[in-house]
């Protein structure tokens, strides 16, 4: 069983270029960066806030921010490290907004029951997804993911989905390495115990159709 | 190595971040432990489905429209100066 891959390996190369050239005011520059982007801030924004229309919001004001503060930003670290932050912090402000009754941090430690230890332990059938169209497959991840608390469904979305690497996300969002590895442990078991209950091998009568 | 060791480990596991002595101690538990191997195994496919899956893809229309309105608001945002973000 080997390591998962990374999708995400963007040229980064000329990233800083296009940082540099925007922040000297070419706006061809900037919009080129946000075209690279913007795909990868909707579906960040879209997994926090579980929410169409603030997701739209967010990827605006994320790029509005960035361009707007483009002069600090530190060329040390990476450019889309940095949208993302401020990405992060927009959807998280959507989401209290929407919640106000629910505390929504990603610095609080998450209490939970020992939800560590897989209470499911049964195989799942081999292609599971399969077993359903695409849109049903959609609806069932993401009905599967809101049911996490945001701080472990953010984690889980740029480490995972996005394929920010374990510091990249802790910078990102602020938070220790071990603390981003203890999120990320919990929000993928809990994902998986989650998923079962559609991808389970069916044991008798209608298991193999 | 118990089931809890082995858990302990599993995201460094599927990272691919451990050093070969733990790797191998890894694979010899996941070798006669068949819940750990259910486990890392669906976990892993847990996360490839979730990578794969497509979810919350923005749409030509949609993309085309918000970029357009995100460069006409930073174009107001240099004729008004630095403060106004």
């Amino acid at each position: 069983m080997g390591a998962i891959q990374n999708k995400l390996e963007g040229p980064v190369s000329d990233e800083l270029t296009l940082v540099q050239a925007a922040k000297r005011g070419d706006d061809s520059a900037f919009e080129e960066l946000v075209r690279r982007y913007d795909r990868n801030v909707f579906r960040i924004a879209q997994h926090i806030t579980q929410n169409r229309e603030d997701a739209e919001d967010v990827v605006q004001e994320a790029f509005l921010k960035a361009y707007g503060n483009l002069a600090k930003f530190q060329e040390q670290s990476k450019f889309y490290t940095w949208l993302v932050r401020i990405a992060v912090n927009e959807a998280l402000m959507k989401l209290r907004r929407r919640k106000p009754e629910r505390t929504v941090s990603l610095d609080e430690d998450i209490k939970t029951e020992d939800d560590s230890l897989p209470r499911e332990i049964a195989d799942w059938s081999p292609n599971p997804e399969q077993q359903y169209s695409q849109a049903e497959l959609r609806e069932i991840l993401s009905k599967t993911i809101q049911g996490l608390p945001p701080g472990f469904r953010t984690v889980f979305v740029l480490r995972d989905v996005e394929g920010l690497s374990t510091e990249e996300t802790a910078a990102a969002l602020e938070l220790s390495v071990p603390a981003v590895k203890s999120r990320l442990l919990r929000a993928r078991l809990q994902l998986r115990e989650r998923l079962g209950r559609f991808f389970q091998k069916r044991e008798s009568g209608d298991g193999d159709q | 190595m118990k089931c809890s060791d082995f858990l302990n480990e599993l995201t460094n596991y599927l990272d691919g971040v451990l050093d070969g002595p733990t790797k191998a101690e890894l694979e010899n538990h996941l070798s006669w432990c068949h819940n750990c191997y259910v486990v890392c195994d669906t976990t892993k496919k847990t996360i490839e489905i979730y990578r794969d899956s497509q979810l919350y893809e923005l749409p030509d229309d949609l993309r085309s429209r918000l970029r357009s309105a995100i460069m006409t608001k930073c174009q107001e945002h240099k004729k008004r100066g630095p403060q106004s973000v």
